[in-house]
Order: structure tokens, then sequence, then C-alpha cells
């Protein structure tokens, strides 16, 4: 089975994100990680191609900076990756990048695309169904449980009061959530070989495609601010404050 | 005036509370048409009108997955219906139909908004809610708008019953799936969504096990019980009970955060709770920065013996 993960690179989640002042896009540091809800879709793809004889392709649109986030993916164990960096796609919207990713995907060819819920730095949560739509292919969507064999797939939806069996034939796309299975953490050898693994650097003019952004960031403020009360240390007696905090709100 | 699609899912026989919020801001916009999505009922459609929807096309995917038939359908009536704007709410098939229907259309969306204008610009909070981000989309045609749970008070104009029309869905070929089965998780005490008090736990609680003790603060509160996503996805409890960004948005009297740091993530979904008690053993978390009370200390120290003393009462 040939696998496409959709994997993004994004500044260290555990910095502070900054906006440029002009267009109030993000700024994006030369070294970016792989975004963590994408490590569930890589692993989630190697257990999947290890079941099947195929590989995983990492297929990625973004700055490529000194690209540790696209090695930690290789490092993971996926054979090569994809990356599209083009100045001109800067501030793209989720219906843009779309078009690259699913222009890159099929360029690729493919029998499963597997993409994250929603990304952490942008979290528009659509760009796997346009994906989707643009391929012709179903989006099983959500899944916390895949199993794909034989020109089939089934999976565990989530929904919000449990979950549904859905199943779809082969060529298809599935978003994993993050409870999906338990991503691998590299090993040296996986590391020193992931610097060896091919890396495709394609620009928009490499894909035939169309990628145009009509929508726009206009201002931004600050939010009415809600401060924080009284903080206690507890010395024993904290719950006594909490059971004064809830009597005088009726709660109790 | 303007003329407004929102896209409503049934669940359960009825419209999503989150539609009927839809509509409520619709009618004040434009003209409002709802897409109702699911088996329909003389009853369902009575009160997509009672909430201001004019007229309601009804898709019935049956046991087909939704998204590619129902965006392809609505996309087949858009090439002679003309909307200005096209709501969903930032929900699970929402999405799938609205990421769906915007490549097929070839328009742009805008995502977790908290409000629209009738030009259809939108306000997005970002950073966990502490800034505002107003945008707009630039080109012509419909706007498409995913718009956050509990951006708005779902109200009643009690409406007359609206024109219904069936829209017929196109066999999709390949890019179709099927529902083959349904699993409902058990659930105890009243729904999060409603309740007025909330009791929910991260990841500070330390094992699966230990959300007993929220469970039993629950019960005496006759509250509902939260998550994490960190705990959602440990598999310590079902996904329904998941707070934040991409699980439940919540605005209740009480909530009370144990072992909670309070990422921006989760953040989004509690903040506009009334009183937020928290209580965590780092005295930097960020949850104190919105907590009217907050406590520092250990869950398991806390908790047993403010269940101690409620149990007394
Ligand atoms: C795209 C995206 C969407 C997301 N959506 C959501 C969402 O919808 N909801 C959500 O919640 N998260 C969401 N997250 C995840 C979010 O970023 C955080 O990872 C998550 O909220 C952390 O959960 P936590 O507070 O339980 O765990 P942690 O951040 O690990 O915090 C645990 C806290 O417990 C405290 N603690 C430890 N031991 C004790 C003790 N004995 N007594 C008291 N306190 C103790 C610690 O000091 C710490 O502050 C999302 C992330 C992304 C990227
Ligand atoms: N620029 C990108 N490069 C690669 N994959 C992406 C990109 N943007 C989004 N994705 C994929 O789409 C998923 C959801 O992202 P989003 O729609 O931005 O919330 C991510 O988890 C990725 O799998």
């Amino acid at each position: 089975m040939r696998i496409v993960v959709c994997a993004k690179q994004i500044p260290d989640p555990a910095t502070p994100y900054k906006l440029e002042a002009d267009t109030h896009w993000l700024v994006r540091p030369a070294e970016q990680v792989l975004d963590d809800t994408d490590r569930y879709g890589v692993e989630m793809g190697l257990q999947l191609a290890q079941n099947s004889d195929g590989g995983v392709t990492i297929v990625s649109m973004g700055p490529a900076g000194s690209m540790q986030g696209l090695r930690q993916a290789l490092a993971m164990g996926a054979e090569k990756a994809v990356i599209i960096d083009d100045p001109t796609l800067r501030g793209s919207d989720a219906l843009a990048t779309a078009r690259v990713l699913a222009a890159a995907i099929a360029r690729e060819g493919f029998d499963l695309v597997i993409a994250g819920t929603e990304s952490t730095d942008g979290y528009s949560g659509v760009v796997p169904q346009m994906v989707a739509e643009i391929l012709d292919v179903p989006a099983l969507t959500y899944a916390t449980e895949v199993k794909a064999a034989e020109g089939k797939i089934t999976i565990h939806r989530q929904t919000s009061t449990g979950y549904e069996v859905v199943e779809g034939s082969l060529p298809a796309l599935v978003t994993v959530t993050a409870g999906v299975v338990e991503p691998r953490y590299p090993t040296f050898k996986g590391i020193m070989e992931a610097k060896k693994k091919p890396v495709d650097n394609l620009a928009l003019a490499d894909l035939s495609v169309e990628a145009t952004t009509d929508q726009k960031v206009t201002s931004i403020s600050d939010a009415p601010a809600r401060s924080g009360g009284a903080k206690i240390e507890d010395d024993g007696a904290a719950h006594e404050k909490i059971i004064e905090l809830l009597a005088q709100k009726k709660v109790i | 005036m303007a003329e407004v699609w929102v896209f409503v899912r049934e669940f359960d026989g009825a419209p999503t509370p989150l539609a009927l919020e839809l509509l409520t801001k619709a009618r004040q916009v434009g003209d409002t048409t709802a897409v109702y999505v699911g088996t329909g009922s003389e009853e369902a459609f009575a009160r997509l009108g009672e909430y201001g929807a004019k007229n309601v096309f009804h898709l019935d995917p049956k046991d087909s997955l939704v998204a590619a038939p129902v965006a392809r359908a609505m996309a087949e009536r858009l090439e002679t219906d003309k909307p200005d704007l096209i709501l969903f709410g930032q929900a699970y098939d929402d999405r799938d139909v609205a990421g769906r229907l915007a490549a097929r259309i070839g328009r742009p969306i805008l995502s977790n908004a908290t409000n629209v204008t009738l030009e259809g610009s939108t306000s997005h909070e970002i950073f966990g809610g502490t800034q505002i981000a107003e945008a707009e989309i630039t080109s012509a045609g419909p706007k498409l708008v995913l718009i956050r749970p509990k951006s708005f008070a779902a109200e009643p104009t009690g409406g007359a019953a609206p024109q219904v029309t069936v829209l017929d869905l196109p066999d999709v070929g390949g890019a179709g799936a099927k529902v083959t089965g349904t699993h409902v998780e058990e659930r105890q005490g009243p729904k999060l969504e409603d309740a007025s008090v909330i009791v929910s736990g991260g990841r500070g609680l330390g094992s699966a096990e230990n959300y007993e003790l929220i469970e039993k603060l629950g019960k005496l509160l006759r509250a509902a019980t939260g998550a994490t996503r960190a705990i959602v996805d440990a598999g310590w409890v079902p996904y329904a009970k998941q707070v934040g960004q991409t699980g439940k948005t919540v605005k209740p009297d009480v909530y009370i955060a144990c072992g909670i740091s309070g990422a921006m993530q989760h953040l989004v979904g509690m903040k506009d709770s009334k009183v937020i008690i928290a209580i965590n053993k780092d005295a930097d978390a960020p949850i104190f920065g919105i907590a009217d009370l907050g406590v520092v200390g250990d869950v398991h120290k806390v908790l047993p013996k403010l269940i101690e003393a409620l149990e007394k009462r």
C-alpha cells in the first residue's frame, strides 16, 4: 500500500507564538518541529505500511527551514519527504494549502492519505476534507481506530456520544485523532538514516496548480481580559474555602 | 435582504442545539434557509421555523457518510441559488461537509469564528482567547463560515412552518463511505453542554482510576464531569467529556478544574464560565490566571477532603 502522510512543520509550541505586524501571519523560525498532531499520522502510516509491504511518504507545505520537523518524521521511519516551499504560498488559507497538497499527493501516487484532525498552529480543521474532495476520494475522519486491507478501509469515527464504524474503499483519506496509536520515538539509527533519506523540495511551478488565497486578517485586538481572583496555598483546609464559595453561589 | 444558508445536522431526531444557535444568528443577518441533514420529520422542520428558517432543504444520506453526497448536492444547488453566507458549526459533520463543499465550489472558509457580520467578516479568538482577530473574505461569492458552539444564544421567534424542498443526493462513486455501526457510550448525570456546574479533571489526577474523585465530586454537586484532551487521548475517559477547542464549549455557573494546567486549547472551551475554581499543585499554572478561586495544592489531598466534607452536609 502506498501511503502518503500530510505533516506540518510548526514553530515549537513551547515557545510563545507571534504574528507579523503588517500581515498578521505567524512568525516561522528556521527551526520548526513536527506538529505533534501529525506524529500520530506518521505512526499510523508506518504501522499500516509494515503490514502491507509499502512505504510512507511525507508531504508538507510551508517554509522548509532547517527541515528539522521533516527529519523527525523520516527518523521515525518514513522513506521520503516532499516539501512545497514557495514564497508565493506564504499566508495561504486552507483551500490554497489543500490544492497544493492534493497536487503533490497525486504526483506521488497513493492508496491511502493520512492527515491529522487539526493542526496545532492553524487548526482550521478542514484541510484534509478539502484534499479528499480534490482527489475525489472518501474522507474517513476523526479515526480512533484504523484497519486497512485488500482495498478496503474501516475506521472507528469518534462522535460526541461514542463512535461510528465507517467503511470505504481505497484509495481513501483518513484523519487520525491523537488517541489512535502511540507514536514511536526515533532511534539513534533512525536519526542517522534520516539524514540520507531523499527530500524533494518543490516550488509551486513544479505542480500544475493554481493556489490563491482570498481571505485575510484585518485586525488583531486584545480580548476583554478575565483576571484571576484569590489564590490560596493549601494548608490542609483549602477545601473549606471551596465549600464557602460553592455555598455563596448556591451550588450547595 | 441578504440570503443565508445554515447547515443543520440532525441528532436524535431533532436539530442540534448548535444549529439552533446558528439559525438565531442567521435570521438577524438575512433570509434563512436551513440545509437539514437527517431523517427529518414535521416536528423537526417546525422547530427550524420556530428558530427563523423560512425554507428548508432536506437531505437524507441514510447510512452514507454524509460529507461527500451532501457537499455535492449543495454544490449543485449553488449553481442556481446565490446565498451571501453559508454558516456551519465547528463540529465534525459540519467541518467535513464545509471542507468538501469549499473545495468543490472553490470558495474559502473562515474557521473557528465567534461572530459574523452581514458582510461576512468574522471574529476569531486566538491565543487562548486573549486576542481577537477580525478576518474577511476578499473575493465575491458565498462566504463559508464555521462558528464555534455557544457563540450565540438560541432563541425561538415563533416563526411559521418553513417551506421544505427535498434535495436528491448524487451518486458520489468511490468518494463515498458507509456508516455500518453506531456505538453510544453510557453517560451518567447531566450533559456537559447543559450543566450549571462542571467538575473537570486533567493529567494532574495521575491515573485513570483517580478520575473516580471527579465522578464522586460531580455526583455530590449534581454536576456534569469533564476532562482535558490529554486524558481523553490517554484513554482515561471518553471523548464526550472533552472540554476545549476540539471538544465541548461550556459556560456553566461554576467550573472546577482539578489537575488541569490551563493550556490555551482548554481555556477557549471554558473561560466564559461564571465562576472558575482551580486546584493545581503548580503555583504558576496558567489556569490560575483566570480562576476566581485558585487552590495551590495536591488534588489527592484537597479532593478527598472536599468530598468528605460535602458528604457530611
Ligand atoms: C489542535 C489542538 C487542539 C486541542 N484541543 C484541546 C481541547 O479541546 N481540550 C483540551 O483540554 N486540550 C486540548 N488540546 C491539548 C492542550 O494543548 C493541552 O495539552 C491539554 O489541555 C493539557 O491537559 P492537562 O491540563 O490535563 O495536562 P497537563 O498540561 O500535563 O497539566 C497537568 C497539570 O496538573 C498539575 N498537577 C500534577 N499533579 C498534580 C497533583 N497531584 N495535584 C494537583 N495538580 C497536579 C500540573 O501542575 C499541571 O499543571 C489541544 C491541542 C491541540 C494542539
Ligand atoms: N501546510 C501543511 N502541510 C502538510 N499538511 C498539512 C498542512 N496543513 C494542514 N495539513 C494537514 O491537515 C491536518 C489538519 O490541519 P488544519 O486543517 O490546518 O487544521 C494536519 O494535521 C495535517 O495533516
